[in-house]
């Protein structure tokens, strides 16, 4: 019982973290067409600069601020950058993020050096929420969980209830008839870039000091998010909900399942003896998202609720 | 006239090459230099590169100035092969490694086939942190020397200071999935069972190398488990994010580690950490040494404000490398094998001797413990690692037997 409440929540938790990253990653590749390699990049700028804002001022600063900074990083780069490469295809845009993302990394490991940083969960956070079955859970998860909430409601009601969303909703798929009704169409572009961007920094401001700020963050989560956007399928917000959360469900199960393949398959006579047999599912954990994303590919190549095929 | 401008070309190329080799002794430097483990690599490079100048004021070895060249292994065996080659190739003779038991055994075997296949072109491998027993058991190789102690002897500490605990009922082991945590997992179980029958083992953990984001629902499993003390071989970011989940949930119980003193641990585990966690390692910079000593700590930390003092064993690997020379008259790997081979010397933690039958260095060790306000702190943190008298570990207690039967070539 323990168990299932212990990765419920873990998983969750982790989930909405990894939405907050492919919220961004969708919303841009929906419009432009192209996968931003450089998006967990962002996400690492989000912790580094909470980090030096913490320092200067306080957390609650840096929750709003860094975001926003990272928010216009990002409009820049899409403005004098990805707006000029546009004209040369996709391949050249996708070329320019990767770069972008080897870039971005090499900086960060000049001004903060190669290790770790020390940014921490702020004071007034820093306490076991409430103990269960033995084990403190700490109050940083929960405000986590409830900033990710608050974040996919406001962009939930900005896209679905607002008018600036139905503008958006419409560039995303018929930019030129949006230019032709007066809209200023890169405009929106870059606006949906940085906050698509902003949104990745923000998942860096909350989940920095939760994981670990360090230069290889980024490429720590890259693939994972990946994976998200694929499963949910490209383009889809609801999907990348329905994919991070599934995900995030089942890394922390499978670590939690102390069962092997020998208690799984022992009917067909694979004894805990053998090298297969052995393999437990918790060590089997970190390879089920790209197990899960060659079936998806395989089975469904549009994503779970994918509009188009990849 | 042209063939004689030409042999004196040869004449003068070759008195060049004779003339690099007999002033610089390079040694190749192959570890992660980038990359999740990179900071260990990084640290540990720096290590040497410091001890290499300590040597060079002293007049180098044997007359040569010696230079420690890096090579970026990314931690993969594959990848360690081709830096191999390509330290080979620049006429590099001494190989230096530690990061990855993976990584070792591919050199050792790289190695001992060069050098079969090369006579005259021996390439002597010097391992300062890979702890897998078998290099110095089964696997044993007359070109590998091995500075830190292995994974057994270490566990021998760790089972040593559980079994000295009763109120430690029963501990949880996890590791790294590849030879070393398998290992480590291996020696905490097979020493147990002899120490500390009553001990129960109420978990056996292994989780991927360097992929593992948030150790959280494993700490929660820990937990569950009703587990006394953890017992983790973990390294690098391993270590960093198993520590930091476990303090965040609250585990107020011992951590028994190989290395709690990894780059970024300290700064992850905080004040929650303190007296919980424990090191078992050749250097407690807070326990009493020669003024010496205390000086090398001082200036290279001036040097490398970033980094700590944590790899000693660089500095006794490298004074073994010159005494050896020096005793064999020769920078010749060959004859510097066989001159290390029962090599004594005192350090600067107590005596160190090179054992002779299976290449495994005798070194003390000490039972640190995560402190807080000690005389030097590490990470700029007024924490840091310290050690009693009760703590300290004779070198010879930790001599264990060995069935290497090791192939010597002819002299």
């Amino acid at each position: 019982m323990e168990t299932i409440v212990f990765s419920l929540l873990n998983g969750v938790i982790y989930g909405l973290l990894l939405f907050m990253l492919s919220s961004g990653l969708t919303l841009i590749f929906s419009m432009m067409g192209v996968l931003n390699f450089a998006h967990a990049s962002f996400y690492m700028l989000g912790a580094y600069f909470a980090y030096t804002v913490t320092d200067a001022t306080s957390y609650w600063f840096a929750l709003i601020f860094a975001p926003i900074l990272v928010g216009l990083v990002g409009a820049g780069v899409e403005k004098w950058g990805l707006r000029r490469v546009h004209a040369n295809g996709h391949v050249a845009e996708l070329l320019f993020t990767f770069g972008l993302a080897y870039l971005i990394d090499e900086v960060i490991k000049i001004v903060y050096g190669r290790n770790a940083v020390d940014y921490r969960v702020p004071e007034a956070l820093d306490f076991p929420l409430f103990t269960l079955y033995g084990a403190q859970y700490p109050a940083y998860r929960i405000f986590m969980l409830f900033v990710a909430v608050a974040m996919l409601v406001a962009l939930w009601v900005l896209l679905k209830r607002t008018r600036a969303g139905l503008i958006i909703q419409a560039a995303l798929t018929h930019p030129h008839m949006v230019g032709h009704l007066g809209h200023n169409v890169p405009m929106i572009f870059m606006t949906v870039f940085g906050v698509g961007c902003a949104l990745a920094g923000l998942a860096g401001v909350i989940g920095g000091n939760y994981l670990v700020t360090d230069p290889f963050m980024a490429a720590y989560m890259g693939p994972i998010v990946f994976v998200v956007v694929v499963i949910g399928g490209m383009g889809s917000l609801e999907g990348a909900f329905v994919a991070s959360i599934l995900l995030g469900l089942l890394q922390t199960f499978a670590v939690s399942v102390d069962a092997s393949f020998a208690d799984l398959f022992g009917w067909i006579g694979l004894s805990s003896a053998t090298e297969v047999g052995r393999i437990t599912i918790a060590q089997l954990a970190p390879m089920l998202p790209y197990l899960l994303l060659v079936l998806i590919l395989f089975v469904r190549p549009r994503g779970l609720m994918g509009e188009r095929e990849l | 006239m042209k063939l004689i401008a030409s042999a004196a070309l040869a004449a003068a190329m070759s008195f060049v090459a004779l003339g690099a080799s007999a002033d610089t002794l390079k040694v190749a430097f192959i570890d992660p230099l980038s990359g999740p483990m990179g900071p260990s690599g990084e640290s540990g490079l720096k290590h040497f590169m410091f001890a290499a100048e300590e040597l060079n004021a002293d007049g180098g070895v044997n007359g040569a100035q010696v230079e420690v060249v890096g090579f970026d292994n990314k931690v993969n065996p594959k990848e360690s092969l081709v830096q191999l080659q390509k330290a080979i190739d620049q006429g590099i003779r001494y190989v230096v490694q530690g990061n990855g038991s993976s990584v070792a055994s591919a050199l050792i075997d790289a190695i001992e086939k060069h050098n079969k296949r090369n006579p005259g072109e021996e390439v002597l491998f010097l391992n300062y942190a890979a702890v897998d027993p078998a290099f110095t058991n089964e696997k044993c190789s007359f070109w590998h020397f091995r500075f830190d102690s292995d994974a057994d002897m270490k566990m021998e500490a760790v089972t040593d200071w559980v079994a000295a605990h009763p109120d430690i009922k029963s501990v949880y082991i996890i590791g790294q999935d590849y030879s070393f945590g398998k290992a480590v997992a291996a020696a905490a179980v097979r020493m147990l069972e002899v120490k500390a029958p009553e001990v129960k083992i109420v978990g056996n953990e292994l989780h991927p190398l360097a992929k593992v984001k948030d150790f959280t629902p494993y700490v929660q499993k820990i937990i569950n488990s009703g587990a006394d003390a953890i017992i983790t071989g973990n390294w690098g970011s391993d270590m960093v994010l198993l520590v930091k989940a476990a303090i965040d949930a609250g585990w107020d119980k011992p951590i028994l580690t190989y290395y709690g003193g990894s780059t970024g641990a300290a700064t992850a585990m905080g004040e929650a950490a303190v007296g919980k966690v424990k090191q078992v390692s050749e250097v407690v910079v807070n326990y009493p040494s020669s003024p010496e000593q205390e000086e090398r700590i001082a200036k290279f930390e001036e040097k490398y404000p970033e980094n700590n003092y944590y790899y000693h064993r660089a500095f006794n690997l490298m004074h073994f490398l010159d005494a050896a020379a020096e005793k064999a008259g020769s920078n010749d790997p060959v004859k510097v094998a066989f001159a290390m081979e029962g090599m004594e010397m005192d350090g600067a933690y107590g005596h160190l001797t090179m054992r002779k039958d299976n290449h495994q260095i005798l070194q003390d060790l000490f039972v640190g413990t995560f402190s807080a306000n000690p005389p030097r702190g590490v990470e700029g943190l007024p924490l840091g690692w310290m050690a009693e008298d009760k703590d300290h570990i004779a070198a010879a207690a930790t001599s264990m037997e060995t069935t290497c039967k090791m192939d010597r070539p002819e002299m």
